[in-house]
């Protein structure tokens, strides 16, 4: 039976890490991620842990040193935000080519600039096509138990390639929410001995070697099996975790949508105000729903498609702006999920939350109306729309 | 297009499918089966005459290339496999035992 508590999301999940006992943590300290290896230094200070700690001097080098010790066949874990994800760029395409299941807890921040310290999807977003498995919580129940489920699909022979569990910084990483914890035996249980195929330490082999035109095709071809392999592994890890803790998660939450006219389609913490906001429409007979993302990567294409065509109008919600004239990355490819299914609702999007700008229950109550008013006038009206900007 | 599994050579163009994760080469020591030799726009020629066996040639090359006699335990050639004729242990030699010749073979 788990415990109850009050905990921070940061606080959470570094209590997760510190219950997984990885090998190595190497991190370098960014707001408003720094309290994860904070955290986990103390528990390293205490002996709570048997993990080789590095307090590396930058992100590029925290990426780096997570590459080698995943490499040598050890579980590895990290932290960033922001400019410290922009850091470490260039290794995270190695990290996920050289198939090295890296954990990196991605506190989700803006990346400057302008300068600015507050949530947005900008950082983890900008990385969406790095070859990483990306997976977003709402709350701080959903950062901790993510971090349990994300290491074994990390890990999974099938899949082999790095985790990054995103949420929201402050307003998760932060705010002190009640969680439920598991034992420290039942989650050393659930995750195991992380036993790789190929390791270091434990086989004569080599990693990353130089990939010619003749070869560099396929590999990426292989990378890409086990990105798709992720989708299953993410279900298959959920349904194991669940017997266990009775939360019950899949590749993203349908909140009423079953007999759904209009919806939201979120990311993050937004989505509980979203649900919130849901119901009252609800009490006021509008058939309101919320899709909520979980995994953004792999992108659940077909099985979003499905579950979306039969509504009349749907708000896709950006936390974060692609700055392309064309729309934000999650409308881009929810609508272009649509595309294929036999029926097409209006779909906009809404860019919102940039910077930390808040978004109270008001401003998503608008935008159900706002997709209200399309279906009343059978005009889908401008796709792309601004919430909560000043103009 | 294949795979040789035992000493893990993986063909040019081998399917994707049979291929390993990222490129990895599950063994050691299996780039002598790379014979790299043909890269060579110049190639060294050893003087066994002027050679005195300082042997400062051997930890200069990058690729392994100067041969030692396992029986002598002395400097006795060039591999001409594996050498890519970069000239460092010509420049090196400080007995001229080592030139640079032109053209890739010997
Ligand atoms: S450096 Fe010259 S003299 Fe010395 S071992 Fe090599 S070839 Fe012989
Ligand atoms: S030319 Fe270069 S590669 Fe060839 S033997 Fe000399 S040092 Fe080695």
């Amino acid at each position: 039976m788990g415990k109850r508590d009050k905990l921070s999301g940061n606080e959470a999940v570094a209590i997760a890490m510190r219950q997984i006992n990885p090998g190595v943590v190497a991190a370098f300290p960014i707001t408003p991620s720094t309290e994860v290896p904070q955290y986990f230094a103390s528990f390293v200070n205490d002996g709570l842990v048997d993990t080789e700690f590095i307090p590396v001097e930058s992100e590029h080098s925290a990426m780096s040193a997570s590459i080698a010790a995943s490499a040598a066949g050890v579980r590895t874990m990290t932290a960033t935000s922001s400019n410290g994800l922009s850091y470490m760029y260039e290794m995270l395409y190695i990290a996920s080519m050289s198939r090295t299941p890296v954990i990196l807890n991605c506190v989700n921040r803006t990346v400057s600039g302008p300068l600015n310290i507050h949530c947005d999807h900008g950082d983890s977003m900008g990385a969406r096509d790095s070859g990483w498995i990306q997976v977003y919580s709402e709350t701080n129940q959903e950062a901790y138990d993510n971090l349990i489920i994300g290491t074994k699909v990390a890990e999974d022979p099938s899949v082999m390639l790095p985790f990054m569990n995103c949420y929201d910084g402050f307003i998760t990483s932060h705010s002190v929410e009640n969680i439920e914890l598991i034992d420290d035996s039942d989650v050393k249980k659930f995750v195991g001995e992380y036993e790789p195929a190929h390791a270091l330490l434990k086989n004569t082999c080599a990693f990353g070697p130089f990939d010619s035109q003749l070869y560099y095709y396929e590999h990426k071809r292989h990378q890409a099996e086990g990105m798709k392999n992720a989708k299953a592994a993410i279900i298959k890890y959920s349904k194991e975790f669940e017997k266990i803790t009775g939360r019950k998660y899949n590749l993203f939450e349908e909140y009423k949508l079953d007999d759904a006219e209009i919806a939201l389609v979120i990311i993050g913490s937004s989505a509980g105000t979203a649900k919130f906001v849901a119901n009252r429409l609800r009490d006021k007979g509008i058939k309101a729903g919320v899709l909520k993302i979980r995994a953004f990567r792999p992108f659940p294409f077909d099985e979003i498609g499905a579950v979306l065509k039969n509504l009349k109008a749907i708000a896709v919600m950006d936390k974060c702006t692609s700055l392309n004239d064309a729309g934000g990355p999650l409308f881009l490819e929810v609508r272009s999920a649509l595309f294929d299914q036999p029926l097409h609702p209006h779909t906009v999007n809404y860019l919102y939350g940039l910077g930390g700008r808040d978004v109270k229950a008001g401003d998503l109550e608008s935008v159900y109306m706002d997709l209200i008013k399309i279906i009343e006038t059978g005009e889908t009206g401008n796709v792309h729309r601004y919430l909560g900007l000043v103009e | 297009m294949a795979v040789d599994k035992e000493k893990w050579i993986v063909d040019p163009l081998t399917p994707w499918q049979e291929t390993t994760p990222g490129g990895l080469i599950p063994t050691g020591g299996n780039a002598k089966y790379y014979i790299t030799g043909g890269w060579r726009a110049n190639h060294p020629v050893f003087d066994t005459e002027k050679c005195k066996d300082c042997r400062l040639c051997f930890p200069v090359c990058p690729d392994s290339s100067i041969l030692i006699d396992k029986e002598t335990n002395k400097m006795s050639g060039i591999d001409y496999e594996h050498c890519k004729g970069c000239g460092i242990c010509a420049n090196t030699c400080p007995f001229g035992a080592l030139t640079m010749e032109e053209g890739g073979q010997p």
